[in-house]
């Protein structure tokens, strides 16, 4: 028998079907512009799988986290050391990811668990203090034995390996050219998917919901018996898990990992993000990244060669303009949209109502 | 001994500057229950004007001293009215907004400071001009330069300023009475809009003077320098006890001991070959009056961070604060 699906069903289906197939072919498009494109597209993925992770803590649990970067450096140094000849290890990627998200997690439990019950701004302090913790490990663990090799970073990281196919080179299949970075879209577009669910589903359960109870009134959360305190923690440590993925992909697709990719400003950045969209908001929160991970890109393409035509030189790096449009974008957002571009029903009442106190 | 006495000195030093910077933390937060977080780049232009008067003032023939005291005069207008600035435009729009908005506009004011010092004062490491007479005197095996007791003396004759303003002015007690509460204040006629204002402004003047004494003390100035700085101050101001004005120099100095001498043990205290126990295991290493100090004084920058996790953690309302709510 077939089923007949009612009108409003089939346009879903329909929409998901075409965002699917653009999703699928956007590769080839971005190649014709150049592979340089699609590598910008798969940081935006991993931006994009940050900036979840985040929204888990900030948006869902409303707990301000300003060294979230710290987790990406934890999943991307776990990686690197078990995949590369600093120890001589060559690990699977599905052997060490796992890894990574566990202990990406232990550390949020490690840094939530005395730090949880402080209030809002303190929290974010302390996260933003661990952050740099971490960082000047990283700077300084090559002695008295070396670890982490110091600023110097960690090389010749592995390639992801499917099967004997590695992705970080070009190959065929099924007829059709593939170069790395393409076969790395795919990989992240896939987790990105099972992000995506991951996320959605907690959304909506007993677990999402008492996140958003506590972010709206912890006191009053706890009075109808949430467990606060393990509610908290484990928003932070499943932020940090999703981080920790993110970093041990990065340092897969990049090759090359040093204390310098995981800087405050990183944080900054997937904040920035976040709020953009609307903290809480999974949609949101997607767009703000990918909003904020190519306009820039975009613009360091039109904006260089618009001041050399001009004024003959290079007035404003590009970089400065990124970093300028991520902090105005967090002024400005707070000030005039405090509740995202895409903001969450409950989250705009929120604001709506403490504005009008 | 001598080296306990220098790190004491350097200590000294090094606390006072944070002291000075710790008070704009805490008055603010004293007053609107916020973290500055742009605090720090105040402190670094503060840091960067200074050096570019002092640089041309020197090139153009001043003395020394005179140079600085230009830079002085420069540069504590110039972030008094950021101060003021970053108060009407980041914090007072929001102030009625939720807790977790004027943080982040905060956060956001940092990186766009950050990226306009670097615009005017490009990305590189500056120095300062190094023309000030060094004079050295050695006391108990320790040498304290003329610049180390000058800026202890400064920092000194700064807090006792602010003191006075705070404890015996009409500013002061205006300023104090928003503090306890700002509606009831409003209704005995203070201005409390004005007053707020006011304490941005004055924490922003500590913090140029702070700028300069950072910025001639270790001869460099850079477009970062303003976060670490920033970050240690607020710890400083946290271990004082938050909102407390007294608070902050202690906990300012007490920081600037523990990091100075922090940095000069922690090297032999982390040092396994002296222990003994791990000889069997280390042998290779520990052989021949070699070390294996698993800390050196490389770490310098954690303990701030440390103290501050471990104030938080055990005595959240600081060692001079009164007990703080903690609800948010």
């Amino acid at each position: 028998m077939m089923m007949v699906l009612p009108p409003s069903r089939v346009k879903y289906f329909a929409g998901v079907a075409l965002v699917a197939t653009a999703l699928l072919v956007l590769p080839f498009a971005l190649s014709a512009a150049g592979t340089a494109w699609v590598r910008i597209t798969n940081l935006a993925i991993l931006f994009v799988f940050l900036s979840l992770g985040l929204n888990i803590v900030v948006g869902y649990a409303g707990l301000l986290d300003l060294g979230y970067v710290a987790f990406y450096a934890v999943g991307a140094y776990v990686y690197a050391l078990l995949a590369s000849p600093h120890f001589g290890m060559h690990l699977p990627f599905w052997v060490i990811l796992p890894i990574g998200a566990t202990l990406a997690g232990f550390f949020g439990v490690l840094l939530g668990a005395p730090t949880l019950k402080l209030r809002g701004d303190y929290l974010a302090i302390v996260t933003l203090g661990f952050g740099e913790i971490v960082r000047i490990f990283l700077n300084n663990l090559s002695q008295p034995i070396n670890i982490t090799n110091g600023p110097q970073g960690l090389a010749q990281i592995d390639p992801v390996r499917i099967g004997g196919m590695s992705l970080g080179q070009n190959g065929t299949l099924f007829g059709l050219n593939f170069s790395g970075p393409m076969k790395y879209y795919y990989l992240l577009l896939l987790l990105l998917l099972l992000v995506i669910v991951v996320n959605l589903r907690l959304q909506n359960s007993r677990i999402g919901r008492a996140w958003e109870a506590i972010r709206e009134d912890e006191m009053a959360a706890r009075a109808i018996g949430i467990n606060t305190t393990r509610l908290k923690l484990l928003a932070f440590a499943m932020g940090a898990s999703f981080g920790g993925v993110a970093g041990g992909m990065f340092s897969a697709i990049q090759g090359f990992i040093s204390p310098e990719s995981f800087v405050l400003t990183e944080s900054v950045m997937i904040l920035s993000m976040v709020v953009l969209g609307g903290m809480g908001n999974i949609w949101g929160v997607i767009a703000g990244a990918v909003l904020l991970s190519f306009v820039p890109e975009m613009l360091r393409y039109t904006v260089v060669p618009m001041q050399m035509a001009l004024f003959k030189r290079l007035l404003i790096e590009p970089e400065v303009i990124r970093m300028l449009l991520f902090g105005l974008a967090l002024v400005l957002m707070m000030r005039f949209r405090p509740a995202g571009l895409w903001p969450l029903r409950a989250r705009q009442r929120e604001f709506d109502k403490a504005v009008g106190e | 001994m001598d080296i306990f006495f220098q790190q004491i000195v350097n200590g000294l030093t090094l606390g006072s500057l944070y002291a000075i910077v710790a008070l704009g933390y805490t008055m603010v937060y004293g007053i609107i229950q916020l973290i500055n977080f742009a605090h720090g780049e105040v402190v670094m232009f503060g840091a960067m004007i200074a050096l570019s008067v002092v640089s041309t003032a020197s090139g153009s023939g001043f003395p020394p001293l005179a140079a600085v005291l230009v830079g002085i005069l420069a540069a504590i207008p110039a972030c008094m009215t950021l101060g003021y600035l970053l108060e009407r435009v980041a914090y007072r729009p929001l102030r009625r907004a939720p807790r977790l908005a004027p943080l982040i506009t905060a956060i956001g004011m940092s990186i766009v400071l950050q990226q306009v010092a670097m615009m005017i004062w490009s990305r590189n490491v500056l120095s300062f001009p190094q023309n000030l007479p060094v004079i050295l005197y050695e006391v108990a095996g320790a040498s304290i330069s003329a610049l180390q007791i000058a800026i202890i003396g400064l920092c000194l004759t700064m807090m006792a300023g602010l003191a006075f303003v705070v404890y015996r002015t009409r500013l002061g007690a205006a300023m104090r009475a928003t503090a306890e509460n700002p509606e009831i204040a409003r209704l005995m006629g203070v201005d409390v809009d004005r007053v707020i204002a006011a304490t941005f402004v004055i924490g922003a003047a500590l913090a140029a003077v702070a700028g300069l004494l950072v910025g001639i003390y270790y001869g460099l100035a850079h477009y970062t320098m303003g976060a670490t700085l920033g970050m240690k101050a607020f710890s400083a101001a946290v271990l004082g006890g938050i909102g407390n004005i007294p608070g902050a120099m202690v906990g300012g100095i007490l920081l600037g001991l523990v990091e100075a001498l922090g940095a000069g043990y922690i090297g032999d205290f982390t040092d396994l070959c002296q222990y003994g126990i791990f000889d069997a295991i280390f042998q290779a290493r520990c052989a021949d009056g070699g070390n294996l100090v698993l800390f050196g004084s490389n770490y310098q920058d954690v303990f701030a961070f440390v103290v501050l996790i471990l104030v938080l953690v055990f005595r959240p309302s600081g060692l001079l604060g009164e007990r703080v709510a903690e609800r948010a």
